[in-house]
Parts: structure tokens; C-alpha cells; sequence
């Protein structure tokens, strides 16, 4: 197999398997570096597991994930790597400025620097205690943490849960602007489509534990249709007859009306339909409605070729 | 120099939002030749959104002759939008206003209006070219072969 640097995160037939059964199950991707990518599912989908097994948290049960070549929780991908877990853990106890010092004695190649900057530009007090912060700011210090890392890879489970919206608009700032100055590759999962829509360029879909949608946001909207229209009367879902049933993502009868999301699509109308492109917000929606996801793996071969 | 503000349910492209703003401020003298727009960092930090969709909309204003990089500086306006022929006090403004009253005479809504309005220019302008697809360039500590796997 290949590990060129223009892939931080790849996985091959990667499957771990908890009590309970499959938590994932032959995934495969490439995630491209110096992007952002939004890692997007339902609770229980493997996003927190995936995570885990890029860390090194966990072992895979079968198949292999590699981060810029290296096996997670080796030195070579572990000082490339930095993990904001969901619950952002830090010590009540310490202040901010044992915080750092921690994240200094743990990495060699620490920034001091750009890690009290951080801190400063949320007007926090390096002698504060971290159990005295608010949410906003002891989001602030955990990416300071995380960043004074230096890291390649930045793994954001959640960043943004329990923030409020001018802290959520604050944080994700803070972590577009460390990617324009290094260029670092981001994967953030969250619940909150719309606002990933402005942060990520990619996408990485999960869906009881497999991939269900790998591949540029820009390509991914431009290459599916979402079409509004009176239903045809001659067939069962509505839809005219000469549309390919297997590139349907999603199609919703209601009275005289359809709705549709057709992938891959070259069909035009012949009727006047309404036939847009759809925003990424719509898209991944409706993928995460849809249980019928017909040719998964050759979306993901398209994104990895 | 200017602050951008994203509209996130409008349902215009983020880049464009950008692009219209600093047409806007040309267009209002807010922004004259010599100015530096913001740097992507900036910008970013104040909006929360993906910092190729800044480079891709200042490559935009580029291609329209609008702005220029200077390497190591920033980007810099070359050209105003500021036209004194549509100034608040300019005779094509009365005219308009006058078309606009006699619009209004005839039973037409600001809809019908603005719609008639539209298909007018839509006569008198070709319909612009679209713009060339953006390949997002490599970040600094980027590898070069990075951009080979865009042209996939």
C-alpha cells in the first residue's frame, strides 16, 4: 500500500469490535492532509471510536489505520497527533500555567509561545485555576494544549458541544486561524451540520459502522442533484421512469409532489422540475436519513483515486 | 482595510459573500487602490470559516483585476468600484427614481418591479462567464504533491 504525505489518515478494511458487537467494520478512506475534515454520523456510529483507534487509545480488532504512514500511539504518529477528546479533560486543580507546563514536559517540541498566546487572546489568566473557567475558556485553554503540540494531525471530537454561540464562533476561529498559519490537518466531528458547512472541505460519513460517504464537500455537492417536481403517476416512488434508481439517495412522495436526491445523476428534465445542487448541510441530512445507500464503495474510490 | 460577516442561511457560496462585500466597500469608497484587505488569518479568526474560502474568494477578486498579492505583504487593492455617476445626488439616480415612481403609478409591485428591472439588464449584459474551478493551493507546511491529488 502507498503512504504518500498527501494522506494524514488512512484506513484499510479497519474494524474494532466492542462486547456489544461492531463498532466499525471495514472502513476504508483516505483522509487528504492540510484539510479539514468533518467526520459526521449518528451517536453510536464509531466517530468516538475511530478517534480512539487514531490516538492509539485502541487497538483496531482487524484491518490497519495509519497516521502519515505511522501506527497510531507509536512516537512517530503520537507527536504528530493531537486529541481533543469530547469532555476536553484538564485538571480542576491546576492553573493554566501548570496546564501548559504539563503539555511542555510531555511534548518535546513545544510552543510556549503560541500556547499563551492563545490563552491571553481569551483574556485568561495563566494563575487561574482551570475548575474556575468557564466552558468558553476552558475550551480555550484545552486548545491551547492541543495546539502548543504542534500538532500535524488535530483530532476535535465535539469541540463546540456546550458552548454557547458567540464561544462556538470564538473557538472555531481560533482553530481556523492555527490551520492558516501551519496548515494543519483538522477532523472534527459534530452534530452541528451547518457549521461544518463553512469550516470543512471534506467529508467523511459514518453510518452503523461503515463509511458511508468519503470525498471532497465541493465535489460531493456539484456531483448529486436535489430535484422538486409533479410526480409521475406510472411509477411507485414518483420519479420519472428514466431516472437510474441506483444513484437515488433519497426520494420523498408527497400528494402530487416529489422530492429527490439523485447522485452521480447526468438525467436532465424533460418536465419542468426544479433541479438544484445542494448545500452540504442538505446532503449529509439526507445520507444520514437514508438507509438505502446503493454503490457506498464507488463514492469512496472516487475520493480515494 | 474591512470586517466580513458571513451570512450562514443565505444560501450564497461563502467565498461569495466575501467577494460581494469587498465590492461593496469599493463600490463605497469604504475601500480605495492601495488598501490591504485582510489576511486569511484574520479573516478566519473572525468568521469561523475555512481559510481556503478566503484565498479562493481574493482569487476571485484577482481575476477580476480588483486586487493584487504582493508576495510576503498581503493583498492590496488596485482599483475603485466608486463610480460618481451612481452617487446619491447623480441625474441617472433621479431618472431611476422617476422610472421607479411611474412604475408604481402603473400598479406594479416592488416585485414586478425589481423583476422588470432585472430582465432589462439582463438584455443589455451577456450572462458572465462562470468562474474557473478552484483548486485549493497547498498550506505552508504542505508538501507540494498535495495539489497532484486535486487534479484527481
Amino acid at each position: 500500500m502507498t503512504d504518500d504525505p498527501t494522506t494524514a489518515l488512512r484506513a484499510t478494511r479497519l474494524g474494532r469490535r466492542f462486547r456489544g458487537g461492531w463498532a466499525l467494520r471495514d472502513c476504508d478512506f483516505a483522509l487528504p492532509a492540510g484539510r479539514i475534515t468533518a467526520l459526521v454520523g449518528p451517536n453510536g456510529a464509531g466517530k468516538s471510536t475511530l478517534f480512539h483507534l487514531a490516538t492509539g487509545l485502541l487497538r483496531p480488532t482487524s484491518g490497519e489505520l495509519r497516521v502519515f504512514g505511522a501506527e497510531p500511539g507509536t512516537p512517530a504518529a503520537r507527536d504528530r497527533t493531537a486529541f481533543l477528546a469530547q469532555d476536553k479533560p484538564l485538571y480542576p486543580r491546576f492553573t493554566v500555567d501548570d496546564t501548559l507546563r504539563f503539555g511542555r514536559e510531555l511534548n518535546s517540541d513545544w510552543d510556549q509561545a503560541s500556547a499563551e498566546r492563545i490563552v491571553r487572546a481569551g483574556n485568561i489568566s495563566l494563575d487561574a485555576r482551570v475548575g474556575a473557567l468557564s466552558q468558553g475558556q476552558a475550551t480555550r485553554v484545552a486548545l491551547a494544549l492541543a495546539f502548543g503540540k504542534r500538532p500535524d494531525l488535530l483530532l476535535l471530537d465535539e469541540p463546540l458541544a456546550d458552548l454557547d454561540p458567540l464561544v462556538r464562533i470564538e473557538a472555531m476561529g481560533l482553530v481556523m486561524a492555527e490551520v492558516a498559519d501551519r496548515g494543519t490537518t483538522v477532523v472534527m466531528s459534530s452534530h452541528v451540520l451547518s457549521e461544518l458547512e463553512n469550516a470543512c472541505d471534506h467529508v467523511l460519513l459514518l453510518k452503523h459502522g461503515a463509511v458511508r460517504l468519503d470525498g471532497d464537500a465541493q465535489r460531493l455537492c456539484d456531483s448529486h442533484l436535489r430535484i422538486t417536481g409533479l410526480a409521475d403517476p406510472a411509477t411507485d416512488d414518483g420519479l420519472p421512469p428514466d431516472v437510474d434508481r441506483a444513484g437515488v439517495v433519497e426520494a420523498t412522495l408527497t400528494g402530487r409532489q416529489v422530492h429527490a436526491l439523485l447522485r452521480h445523476s447526468d438525467w436532465s428534465p424533460g418536465a419542468p422540475w426544479i433541479v438544484e445542487n445542494p448545500s452540504l448541510e442538505d446532503l449529509l441530512l439526507a445520507y444520514l436519513r437514508s438507509d438505502s445507500t446503493p454503490g457506498t464503495s464507488s463514492t469512496s474510490a472516487e475520493a480515494a483515486a | 482595510m474591512i470586517a466580513f460577516r458571513i451570512d450562514r442561511r443565505s444560501g450564497v457560496a461563502t467565498y461569495l459573500q466575501l467577494v460581494h462585500q469587498v465590492r461593496q466597500a469599493l463600490r463605497l469608497g469604504v475601500l480605495e487602490p492601495g488598501d490591504r484587505l485582510p489576511t486569511a488569518r484574520e479573516v478566519v479568526e473572525a468568521v469561523a470559516v475555512n481559510p481556503n474560502t478566503v484565498l479562493r474568494a481574493y482569487r476571485e477578486l484577482e481575476r477580476e483585476g480588483l486586487v493584487e498579492p504582493r508576495p510576503g505583504r498581503g493583498t492590496f487593492v488596485r482599483r475603485s468600484l466608486a463610480r460618481p455617476a451612481a452617487a446619491a445626488d447623480s441625474p441617472l439616480r433621479a431618472e431611476a427614481a422617476a422610472w421607479v415612481g411611474r412604475a408604481r403609478a402603473a400598479g406594479l409591485e416592488r416585485e414586478d418591479i425589481a423583476a422588470l428591472a432585472a430582465s432589462v439588464l439582463d438584455d443589455s449584459f451577456p450572462p458572465p462567464e462562470p468562474p474557473p474551478p478552484f483548486i485549493p493551493a497547498p498550506r505552508p507546511p504542505q508538501t507540494h504533491t498535495h495539489t497532484q491529488e486535486e487534479d484527481t
